[in-house]
């Protein structure tokens, strides 16, 4: 509750029942999807995925984005608030062009994460919870993200960056503010349908392109000479491994014949 | 008798391997014969140092691709049909030998629980059941199930199946945590491709079974990993608890019967069917069987996460795979065994506890989902616990008077006491208020904020009392009850009589 940025129901420029907002024809085709997830009386259980949906397209989730999902899936707009209002991933007001969202529970605490609290305030110049003048970056502290053996950690937008110190997450901001122009929007949504269909995604985490070949780090990004790194851990772990050498898995992998014989 | 005195002995000699245990016998062959009316040792069995060809998740370090064709190769759906056809009495009867217990923090007996999905005369119902798979994974500490979903999601996918056919359901949904945006992806992918194999859908696996596995993405409420309130959730309102009973698997998601589990709880389902259940009950202490995904963090020189049997030692469990606490295991002060609602345990329990359900109760704590997290001496212990509390305030969903208040109040008041503003008997009134608390919510989000505070309490009092003394001798003189100072009343503020 403390975290969350006052949020009245007062109209702004920006928020206001009157600015109109409908799903792009894209969008339009993904609802259709959606809703063939859930039962047909139960249409309205899809009213998170269509607020995420249209959250995604505006930019945060104003209370146009909120009417209009009550309108699609015919609930009253008092329930869509409510879904609204409770969980803590829909911004009801304007955030910047990255949401940088900083760890602090206890893992990562313990890991030092006040120093990267620390150097991500003084990078911005604003406090928790507000976005910078320029527009680029909103700052939130928040609670546990579910990356621990990796802690301390960021999210920015959808990317989890890992094993952070105060002078690599000021890098990584550093980056990110000098191509803040020329990086495309997230464009494709994760429940869109698959760009290719074999093999694996391709720029997902972990995911490999060669399902032969071990799966290495994601590769840095480089926009107009400016090296971004890449999500995950910028220690040079891959994952969740020891970061020293491996203490297990390092056997040849099982097959099948591993199995039962009677099946 | 050697080895009866001895039982240490014992441990090593069945540790590791057969060079180990041959020089045991030779041991005993040295203490001359026994005869026959010695009753014989129970040999002390030691875990721990599971083998990698007993590991179920072996993609845990991203070794191949998370596409159905490597998933293929190392074994994942493997006679996925002849399973199915086996009916859910079979898959129930393998679960229930293998001794799996719920992954998910409770511990609740899979086997039964599933089976309380095919009571007599389920099948003269025309409703949809379904099975919900529980992937919102906020328990500070907790990061086991973000690595099955974004590397071995076809075992998740695999496992709905095989799970949801036990219980007869006809459709899967898996609540995602709103956060894991890639994992999501990684794990939708791995649903495409299953669809277009012909491996879930309709006919799934060409069994004659129809089953549809959808995935939920959540938007970052931790009340939500609560089965109740992941169902609510699910069906589009704000999640807060619901009333039990009627149970979910009377009345549950959308009405209909319906089961919620734990991610690895149901990705480790295909692996024990095909390997057996007596293959997985063959680890761990009887009534804690199995493998477990444990992830270690906080101040160890290798945080990790990693396969390992049940009932490992904590301590080898530190020692083998994260390279020990910083600065030596003398440099312990504490750990939190298993997520951030388990009671803390300082460093003389840590020093032999094994790391299962039964030990943990044991010594006051719990299983949890596993996630050790270690502090080392330099750590603020208060501080640490302050912390988790201000992060329970932040996630009490406010439906329950209890909980809304109570981890108001006790956020506040471990804030104090991180400064040791307080008096000591306001430590006894902490510890009453978490004792009212418990039991008296709907879920188990009043236990959950109300034990660390309770375990800080019980290994940790004395330095909560230094602290209020120091606080005391740096300003003068002992803090009023709520924190203001002892010369208040002198500069004319209203403070509660009784002080």
């Amino acid at each position: 509750m403390s975290q969350r940025r006052s949020s009245s129901c007062m109209n702004t420029p920006q928020n206001d029942p009157s600015i109109p907002f409908s799903f792009t024809p894209q969008n339009q085709q993904l609802i259709d999807e959606i809703l063939k997830r859930y039962p047909p009386q139960y249409q309205k259980a899809a009213v998170m995925p269509l607020l995420d949906l249209g959250q995604r397209q505006h930019g945060f989730a104003s209370i146009s984005v909120m009417n209009e999902v009550a309108r699609i899936l015919e609930m009253p707009p008092m329930r869509v608030y409510e879904v609204a209002t409770f969980y803590t991933m829909y911004n009801r007001d304007p955030v910047g062009k990255y949401h940088l969202q900083v760890c602090t529970t206890t893992p990562c605490m313990l890991c030092d994460s006040d120093s990267v609290m620390q150097a991500v305030e003084k990078f911005l110049g604003v406090k928790p919870g507000n976005t910078t003048q320029d527009g680029i970056f909103t700052f939130s502290e928040v609670e546990c993200l579910g990356a621990c053996v990796n802690g301390p950690m960021v999210q920015i937008n959808d990317d989890y960056y890992e094993d952070l110190t105060a002078e690599s997450v000021t890098k990584l901001l550093e980056a990110l503010k000098a191509t803040a122009d020329s990086l495309p929007e997230q464009a494709v949504t994760w429940d869109a349908p698959a760009p290719t269909p074999t093999p694996g995604p391709k720029g997902e985490g972990i995911a490999g392109t060669d399902a032969e070949s071990a799966i290495g780090k994601l590769l840095d990004k480089v926009v107009n000479g400016v090296r971004i790194p890449a999500p995950g851990p910028l220690s040079g772990r891959v994952t969740c491994e020891p970061a020293s050498k491996l203490t297990s898995l390092t056997e040849p992998k099982w097959s099948t014949e591993v199995f039962r014989e009677d099946l | 008798m050697f080895l009866a005195r001895n039982p240490q002995c014992g441990v090593i000699a069945l540790a590791s391997s057969h060079l180990a245990r041959s020089s045991a016998i030779a041991v005993y062959r040295q203490q001359g014969s026994r005869n026959l009316a010695t009753v014989s040792d129970t040999p002390t069995r030691s875990y721990g140092g599971l083998k990698d060809q007993d590991r179920i998740f072996q993609n845990l370090y991203g070794h191949h691709g998370t596409d159905l064709k490597s998933a293929m190769k190392y074994g994942d759906w493997y006679k996925t049909k002849e399973i199915l056809l086996k009916g859910h009495d079979w898959i129930i009867g393998e679960i229930k030998t293998s001794g799996l217990r719920g992954r998910g923090g409770a511990g609740f007996p899979s086997g039964m629980k599933w089976s309380f999905m095919t009571p007599p005369g389920w099948n003269t119902g025309t409703t949809p059941r379904y099975l919900v798979v529980n992937a919102d994974e906020g328990e500070p500490g907790t990061c086991k199930d973000r690595e099955i979903m974004r590397k071995d999601p076809h075992k998740l996918v695999e496992g709905c199946l095989v799970a949801g056919r036990a219980m007869e359901a006809t459709a899967a949904y898996i609540y995602i945590r709103g956060e894991f945006y890639h994992e999501a992806t990684v794990l939708q992918r791995a649903i495409q491709e299953a669809y277009s194999a012909g491996l879930i859908g309709k006919n799934a696996c060409g069994s004659g079974y129809d089953f549809d596995v959808f995935v939920h993405r959540g938007m970052g409420a931790y009340v939500c990993g609560e089965e109740t309130s992941l169902i609510e959730s699910l069906e589009g309102k704000p999640g807060k608890p619901r009333l039990k009973p009627p149970f979910p698997a009377s009345v549950g998601l959308f009405g209909c019967p319906s089961t919620v589990a734990n991610v690895e709880t149901v990705s480790v389902a295909p692996t024990i069917c095909r390997r057996g259940g007596s293959w997985f009950a063959s680890f761990g202490r009887k009534r804690n069987e199995g493998t477990k995904l444990f992830c270690i963090s906080g101040h160890v020189n290798n945080p990790c996460t990693v396969e390992e049997e049940m009932s490992i030692p904590l301590k080898e469990l530190i020692e083998r795979h994260c390279g020990g606490v910083r600065g030596g295991w003398d440099n312990l002060q504490a750990i939190i065994p298993g997520g951030s609602s388990t009671p803390i345990l300082p460093r003389k329990i840590c020093d032999d506890v094994l790391m299962d359900f039964d030990a943990l109760k044991d010594v006051q704590s719990g299983l949890g989902t596993a996630a050790v997290i270690v502090m080392d001496k330099s750590t603020d212990v208060v501080r640490a616990i302050s912390r988790l509390s201000k992060f329970y305030k932040h996630e009490s969903c406010g439906q329950c008077t209890p909980c809304r208040e109570g981890t108001r109040w006790t956020a506040q008041i471990m804030e104090r006491f991180e400064k040791g503003q307080g008096r000591e008997r306001e430590i006894d009134m902490l510890q009453e208020l978490t004792k009212q608390v418990e039991g008296h919510t709907i879920c188990a989000l009043g236990e959950a904020f109300a034990w660390p505070l309770q375990g800080l309490i019980r290994h940790f009092r004395p330095e909560l009392e230094a602290r209020m003394q120091a606080h005391a001798q740096a300003s003068g003189g002992e803090a009023l009850a709520g924190g203001w100072e002892h010369n208040a009343r002198v500069q004319g503020k209203l403070v509660a009589p009784g002080q």
